[in-house]
């Protein structure tokens, strides 16, 4: 069993195998299932995922009215063709949006890792299917690839909001993302570690700080965010840059910064965006009462 | 390592819009459920920490009494589990604790009927996996993820090797065993987590053990 990344891509490397391969052989040892077993069930999360992005780009709208309609809004203005930064990410970023909007919403959606951060990895994945036609089989083990690392965050840091403020929830899944990505794209074992250090130092710090305590108000747009740093990073560690910090040092700084990170910028709604005056007008329209 | 599979990190899937405030939170509530056997008539649920500042934003009460109603985390009805609980005539109570507690995600749920009441502390540790970390004024370890069962007994030798020795006889393996007593020679309570599932037959060959008072399974 693999208890950091080194070990990860060491077991990769020295078996000649993808990351993938290496997540799911675990899978197998661990739960005792078959791999047919062990694909299944992954091809069913990615399934939830696939039904949840076509919900959002049709455009859900949240309960309390704060977010939705923003993955439409961006898919309209990719197909006309005037952006900037390139149609991969901007397709990514709306994935992301839709697939958070739904989470929103309270729809059926697969927490990768949580459900605050569940846009990125779908986001990522349906984006870079545009470009490099996969299999299905590929996006599965685009799943395991990211699990991989995930497993790796949670067991050595944390991926919850309340435990580590944001860069534990979307830091994570952008990571995450960030080496399946480049895993699909054809890259290295290393490379994917590159990929997923790359991603988190740029997300190091990030507070939770919840607007009306919903997972609304700065999550989706940070899943937008979060979505667009992963693919830079993957585009990045497949050019063959390389992080200066090694990936495992990097989720140990993610873990020690958000032990240090004040209670009221982790998950609480007490500082931050939440103790704006809008971020508290807004509270106080969604609930009746103002809580301070 | 707290995290064994990748399912963990990949899912659950469920109902938006928090792992750890909406589905954690609901997975607490059936394991109390569970436990309790029936519909409970009544239920007191205190909330820490987090819980306790956003969970109306998060749909924590919906969520933990959805739990209750013993609704699975991708269950729809959970956005109307209050609704429901209300017209089963299930009398509710949530209260904002200010007490720190250990975990920022901490749940205390008191639930009961005519016959019996049941208090349990369940923490999210985020991605929908919760540890139960009190039950009935036992503090346990439980993972929640893993087919599990809960052993009433009194604190006598003898009696947890004839429980591992029954699990042995139909090849069940125990990954994670806690034992707990608040006096010695008194009241204690076994915790297991096991790798298979426990069929009905061997609970009850589990309770017809000399000192063993009670077996519940509490996770399938």
């Amino acid at each position: 069993m693999f208890r950091n990344v080194a070990e990860l891509v060491e077991l990769a490397v020295s078996k000649n195998k993808k990351i993938s391969e290496i997540m799911i052989e675990q899978e197998m040892n661990v739960t005792g299932r078959s791999r047919e077993e062990v694909l299944a069930f992954m091809d069913r999360n990615l399934r939830v995922m696939e039904e949840a992005v076509e919900r959002g780009i049709k455009g859900v709208k949240s309960h309390s009215g704060l977010t939705g309609g923003d993955a439409v809004l961006l898919q309209k203005y990719i197909e006309k063709g005037n952006f900037l930064s390139g149609k991969t990410i901007l397709d990514a970023v709306s994935k992301a949006v839709a697939t958070n909007e739904v989470n929103a919403a309270m729809g059926t959606i697969c927490a990768t890792p949580t459900a605050g951060s569940a846009g990125v990895v779908p986001g990522t994945l349906f984006a870079v299917r545009e470009k490099l036609n996969p299999t299905r089989e590929q996006m599965v083990e685009f799943l395991f690839t990211a699990g991989a690392f995930g497993f790796v965050v949670a067991n050595n840091a944390s991926i919850s909001g309340a435990a580590g403020g944001c860069q534990a929830e979307v830091g994570s899944a952008s990571g995450m993302a960030a080496a399946a990505i480049v895993e699909m794209a054809g890259g290295t074992p290393e490379q994917c570690a590159e990929a997923m250090a790359i991603t988190l130092k740029n997300m190091l710090g990030l507070v939770c700080d919840p607007v009306a305590g919903l997972v609304e108000v700065p999550c989706v747009k940070r899943n937008a965010m979060g979505a667009a740093n992963a693919m830079v990073a993957a585009d990045m560690a497949l050019a063959g840059i390389t992080s200066r910090i090694p990936c495992d040092e990097v989720i140990d700084a993610m873990y020690k910064i958000g032990q240090s990170m004040p209670t009221a910028l982790k998950e609480t709604a007490q500082g931050g965006l939440a103790a704006t005056p809008t971020g508290r007008e807004l509270e106080a329209k969604i609930f009746g009462i103002p809580r301070v | 390592m707290k995290y064994r599979s990748v399912f963990d990190i990949i899912g659950p899937v469920m109902i938006g819009p928090s792992s750890s405030h909406t589905a954690g939170a609901a997975r607490i509530g059936r394991v109390a459920r569970s436990l309790f056997g029936r519909e409970p008539k009544w239920a007191n649920i205190s909330l820490y920490g987090s819980f306790a500042k956003t969970y109306k934003g998060h749909g924590t009460d919906v969520a933990i009494i959805g739990g209750l109603l013993d609704f699975d985390t991708d269950d729809v009805r959970i956005i109307n589990a209050i609704d429901i609980a209300k017209e089963r005539g299930i009398k509710l109570r949530f209260i904002e604790e200010e007490a720190v507690t250990d975990h920022p995600n901490t749940a205390r749920v008191i639930i009961g009927d005519d016959k019996g009441e049941l208090e349990l502390v369940g923490i999210s540790i985020g991605g929908g996996k919760i540890e139960i970390t009190e039950l009935n004024g036992f503090e346990l370890k439980l993972s929640g993820n893993h087919p599990a069962i809960l052993v009433v007994h009194n604190d006598r030798f003898g009696a947890i090797a004839s429980v591992s020795n029954v699990l042995a006889k139909y090849e069940i393996n125990i990954g994670h065993m806690e034992v707990a007593r608040k006096e010695k020679g008194k009241l204690a309570l076994m915790t297991i987590e096991v790798d298979q599932n426990i069929e009905n037959k061997i609970l009850q060959e589990l309770e017809e053990l000399p000192n063993i008072l009670k077996v519940t399974k509490i996770v399938d």
